[in-house]
């Protein structure tokens, strides 16, 4: 076949009409879509909306991070859902992080049996599928605990029980004067860690950073005590009776198991990840290099952090935050064992109570595109900054 | 020229798929009734029930489903394929089942599901009658002491399933008591049970016929009690979509049919006898008199069919509630002439 007889007078058109017909494809499939959802959902009689947001919610939620009971609107349970997520894959991406650092490293060790045992952990918790890892925590390991009047105690201050574990309530006065506090020692430590920098390229001055910055860390929060009324306080839990059989904590926070076992499997899991990312950078880095800053008489620590860990870093990142990204959406799993995440919360309850199955699952979506794009830009601009700089 | 011949496909392939888009736009829901014509195409009926209740909808080991609520697909499949048997279960958890129904892959939700104005009003669902009229309790174990809903004290943790009129009425009723209490809502019914068992929650709240069927999986169901107070009114019934007018009525009359049955005495044993009975009313209800059928294009012996395949709304209860020992005492479902409240309107 010929197709020759048709003419582009400019190439430049004849390029961009493929993109257009794909954007024309695309469009009309999106359209074809919505008005098809749009019909079906005219002939049951349902209307498409987000008014049902302001409406109040009923239904009580076991764990916020704000005030929240049911005379709010489902706006506000929605938030409290999407704080839970939050809360969690925060948490989750600590725990994963240390973790993975030490699993990482320990798998480089000199030691047999510590490389040996980090390998054995590595291999056995990445090839579990996490949602049996969540029910083992769950059903397994936290449903085994004792009732609130057997509790595991520890030193009369926590308590670990079937119900959840209760730990001291911190009491503050005048806590923003302490965290004011907080934020000088930060900028504090951030000027001085320049300065000591400069003294080393310009004069070749070593300083001792660490030290000084762990004593500006914890004068300048202490002297937040002792000069401007900050108190801390403690609410400790007691055990309280609510018929002959029945007990519980009054007082104090109690971490439900929910969290726990949700934390717990998502850092392990995530863990395994981070740790062969970390091995894969330090590996990664030329033996080269190590051997020539030695020769230039840095010490094994500095090698470690002037040489090694920036350039390993830079293998590190990138994988790294494809692995905080599937923790965070791996919080979903949440809803499996009740932990009140936005999708047991949102798009579980508040969608089966208000019957607004389209409108919930696009705003739930949304809200996971938005996390994942955020903890994506600030992980990319951590990795731009891990880069070689060509001076 | 590759390159142009690549183009030129793809253009086709775009004008394909727009002429496509233009044929399936049209929804469902017209004037006549499409589940009808579907469901007698396909030859069975698609019904949504629990993921196991015992006495409601509960799978054997062989997945034979049966209950009371497996009873009202049975009879719609007698009444429209002459079969009670040709039944599809899908298995629903509460989250699921509304939008099940709504985007079609099941017709019937006959799944213990509480009749209330914003669900029937709100979205696209149309509930067509009670068959089983239920209250919300509360379940603790016998060794706790606490024998009425005035005994909990704040603290108390409360286990219930999420996406149900349980978990608005739960936190009505602690309100109302000034009680505070801490919710822990799970996905499945199970779930609850397992919680509620290893001690993670003090009570299980559900309707009072959820609690006395989930006992019956606890450990040791000796050890637990029910309360006596019902805290709410909890009439459960099946639910079709919206829309279809025809077969809501197929739903609602083979509902009726069965509790009218029971009314005038008519069970499987003896409905083909009853055929020249003295009494129209009987006759009507096993097609020996009137055209009732044609009403929703049905023949005239769908309601005989009903009763002798799946039997009247008595025996139904007798068997999957009464006989198992889950609710043995009838309360509120008996029929209006013994004292309960199952009134249907007259098949005539």
């Amino acid at each position: 076949m010929n197709f020759k007889f048709i003419r582009f007078q400019n190439k430049k058109i004849k390029n961009l009409i493929p993109q257009f017909i794909t954007i024309a494809i695309l469009l009309s499939i999106i359209i074809y879509f919505v008005t098809n959802a749009q019909i079906n959902m005219d002939n049951r009689g349902i209307a498409f909306g987000f008014g049902f947001l302001q409406q109040e919610a009923s239904f009580d939620i076991t764990f916020s991070l704000i005030d929240y009971d049911g005379s709010y609107s489902y706006a506000r349970a929605f938030l409290v859902g999407l704080l839970n997520t939050i809360l969690v894959s925060v948490i989750g991406i600590f725990f994963a992080t240390i973790l993975g650092v030490i699993v990482g490293v320990s798998r480089l060790s000199d030691n047999y049996l510590i490389a040996k045992v980090a390998e054995w952990y590595v291999e056995i918790f990445r090839n579990i599928p996490l949602i049996l890892q969540i029910f083992f925590w769950y059903f397994a390991a936290l449903r085994a605990l004792p009732l609130p009047n057997e509790a595991i105690n520890f030193y009369d201050i926590s308590f670990l029980t079937v119900k959840g574990f209760y730990v001291p309530k911190f009491i503050w006065t005048n806590f923003n004067i302490f965290l004011i506090t907080i934020i000088l020692a930060i900028t504090a430590i951030y000027f001085f860690y320049n300065y000591s920098k400069k003294q080393r390229e310009q004069f070749g001055k070593q300083l001792p950073t660490t030290s000084i910055s762990l004593l500006i860390f914890l004068t300048f929060p202490l002297m937040s005590f002792l000069l401007f009324g900050v108190t801390l306080s403690f609410e400790y839990p007691v055990l309280k009776q609510l018929s002959p059989t029945i007990f519980t904590f009054e007082g104090g926070l109690n971490i439900i198991p929910e969290l726990i076992a949700l934390a717990l499997s998502l850092s392990m899991y995530t863990a395994t990840f981070i740790a062969e990312n970390v091995r894969a950078g330090i590996l990664g880095v030329n033996k080269g290099q190590k051997e020539a800053a030695a020769s230039i008489g840095l010490n094994k620590n500095q090698i470690l952090k002037l040489v090694v860990m920036p350039q390993a870093l830079r293998i590190i990142i990138p994988p790294t935050t494809n692995q905080y990204l599937n923790l965070t959406k791996n919080s979903s799993l949440a809803a499996a064992i009740a932990y009140p995440d936005i999708v047991l919360v949102f798009a579980g309850t508040a969608l089966m109570q208000t019957g607004r199955a389209i409108e919930i699952i696009s705003i739930t979506m949304l809200t996971y595109l938005t996390l994942s794009v955020s903890i994506s830009i600030f992980m990319n601009w951590y990795n731009k900054k891990m880069a070689i700089k060509e001076k | 020229m590759i390159k142009s011949l690549k183009t030129w496909i793809l253009v086709g392939f775009a004008s394909l798929l727009l002429v496509a888009c233009g044929q399936g736009g049209s929804g469902a829901g017209s004037k006549k009734s499409k589940t009808l014509e579907n469901t007698v195409k396909a030859g069975f009926v698609k019904c949504g029930v629990s993921e196991g209740v015992p006495g409601f909808s509960n799978a054997d080991e062989s997945g034979n489903w049966s209950g009371i609520d497996v009873d009202v697909c049975r009879a719609v499949a007698a009444a429209v394929l002459k079969d009670a048997d040709k039944v599809k279960y899908t298995p629903l958890s509460a989250k699921e089942r509304f939008t099940a129904l709504n985007s079609g892959e099941i017709d019937i939700l006959s799944r213990n599901t509480t009749w209330t104005l914003s669900r029937d009003a709100d979205i696209g669902l149309t509930f067509v009658g009670v068959n089983f009229y239920d209250g919300q309790g509360f379940m603790v174990r016998k060794s706790s002491g606490i024998n009425s809903v005035n005994d909990f004290k704040d603290g108390i943790v409360a286990c219930t399933n999420i996406g149900t009129t349980t978990e608005l009425n739960m936190r009505d009723h602690f309100n109302s008591k000034n009680v505070k209490y801490e919710p822990l809502g799970f996905e499945s019914a199970d779930e609850v049970v397992q919680a509620y068992d290893a001690g993670r929650c003090d009570t299980y709240t559900t309707d009072k016929s959820g609690l006395a069927a989930q006992r019956t999986k606890m450990k040791d169901p000796s050890e637990h009690k029910v309360l006596p107070e019902t805290i709410s009114k909890e009439p459960l019934g099946p639910v079709v979509r919206q829309g279809d007018n025809v077969w809501e009525d197929i739903v609602r009359w083979s509902l009726n049919a069965m509790i009218e049955a029971e009314e005038y005495g008519v069970t499987s044993s003896n409905a083909s006898d009853l055929k020249d009975s003295e009494n129209p009313a009987v006759k009507r209800l096993v097609g020996a008199e009137g055209e009732l059928g044609a009403a929703f294009g049905l023949d005239n012996e769908w309601s005989l069919r009903i009763i002798e395949q799946v039997g009247n709304y008595g025996e139904s209860y007798k068997k999957h509630l009464g006989d198992t020992g889950i609710m043995p005492n009838r309360g509120p479902n008996q029929l209006w002439t013994k004292g309960g409240i199952l009134y249907v309107p007259p098949a005539r």
